[in-house]
């Protein structure tokens, strides 16, 4: 019954999957730099992964669908289009906001404080505007991010708004994840590690590759 | 509870069926809508996790059905009536639909948590499938179990904890 679709003008070379990658350092790179400052604190980023898989394997990334993140996302369009979300476990987006505002809560327990999710919305503004400025200074394009918008949810019902664009021509996503982490947290689990994921849409793919001389098979 | 019960999960833009004891699943509807159809005396039911109202939203022709609701609920009526329980013998519960985020969407897909409320109901109502239960909207994230025996679907939120249509 499930007849999953992928398009055979949706494929990844390992060379255009280097490119992503590259983006993605770039990009994420420049964010969690802007994050360590922000906080004062060192963050580091791993070499981030390209997802190129099923719908339900995207769903799964950071922890599984039915986790429950802190998230901040946004639409970038301009010559390059997408969405990008900045994922954090909500123990973790709770200690970075209480680093900069003086208030006792906990993004575990509703009703958040105004502040606390403006400070949040504030911070994944930052990011992805660093993210994204490093992104168009690199391909040397223009990219413009609409206001971002906080949700704290489960991830699948978060990251799935992500996917409906591309769910128009295809049942797989492209997504480009980088790993961050708080370096004072020692403790290697998943439960400290945010991620950013940026989901070009499918023209914008093509777009890139053909700026970085690669054309899409 | 019977020891070989067995939970069958559905992805999204995915659909199954089950029969009892065995139950079906589906986590994390944000925007999209899961769509049980049950028929309470077979102890059948099929579930679908549809992300966008209409197939005439894609832009290729290749289709998942399972990913429309338009496609989703005639292909699950199917898969229904191949295994003995023909349309008039099915009532529907419905889940998701939420509006996740606000103001961010690209023109086509503005609230498109709502319109696959909409699309569900309309197509539910063409087939004269009654949806004896339904808790859509909102603008939280939804993981779903709906078991065939009882006709019960619980329903976990983040902020709300568990109910039971």
């Amino acid at each position: 019954m499930n007849m999953k679709h992928n398009p055979a003008n949706l494929s990844l070379n390992e060379a255009q999957k280097d490119i992503l990658k590259e983006i993605g350092n770039i990009g994420a790179g420049h964010a969690a730099s802007s994050l360590s400052h922000l906080l004062n604190k060192t963050i580091s980023m791993n070499v981030p992964n390209v997802h190129f898989a099923p719908f339900e394997e995207i769903m799964e990334l950071s922890g599984g669908a039915e986790r429950i993140v802190a998230s901040v996302f946004l639409r970038f369009s301009g010559d390059v289009n997408g969405n990008m979300f900045f994922v954090l476990p909500v123990d973790q987006a709770t200690r970075f906001v209480r680093a900069l505002v003086a208030e006792d809560f906990s993004f575990a327990n509703p009703p958040y404080p105004e502040i606390a999710l403006s400070a949040y919305q504030e911070i994944g503004n930052i990011l992805a505007g660093s993210y994204l400025s490093a992104l168009s200074d690199f391909l040397n394009i223009r990219i413009a991010p609409s206001v971002p918008e906080v949700a704290i949810d489960m991830f699948g019902a978060i990251i799935s708004f992500g996917l409906l664009e591309i769910s128009r021509v295809a049942d797989y996503a492209i997504a480009i994840d980088a790993e961050i982490k708080d370096h004072e947290a020692n403790d290697q689990n998943e439960s400290i590690k945010g991620h950013f994921f940026l989901l070009p849409d499918p023209e914008s793919l093509q777009y890139i590759f053909s700026l970085l001389g690669e054309q899409l098979q | 509870m019977n020891d070989t019960r067995t939970i069958i999960n559905v992805g999204i833009a995915d659909m199954k069926i089950a029969k009892a004891p065995d139950c079906l699943r589906t986590s994390g509807l944000g925007s999209c809508v899961g769509v049980v159809l049950y028929d309470l005396k077979k102890e059948l039911a099929g579930l679908a996790h549809i992300m966008l109202p209409d197939s005439t939203l894609a832009r290729n022709q290749t289709q998942n059905l399972a990913k429309y609701a338009d496609t989703a609920i005639p292909a699950l009526l199917d898969e229904l009536k191949k295994e003995g329980s023909p349309s008039w013998t099915l009532q529907a519960k419905i889940a998701g639909g939420a509006q996740m985020f606000k103001t961010i969407s690209s023109s086509d897909l503005m609230r498109i948590g709502p319109r696959n409320v909409e699309a569900v109901k309309r197509i539910l109502q063409q087939y004269d499938i009654p949806i004896v239960a339904e808790d859509v909207g909102g603008n939280n994230g939804r993981t779903i179990i709906f078991d065939p025996q009882t006709g019960e679907l619980s329903i976990r939120t983040v902020n709300k904890g568990v109910s039971i249509i």
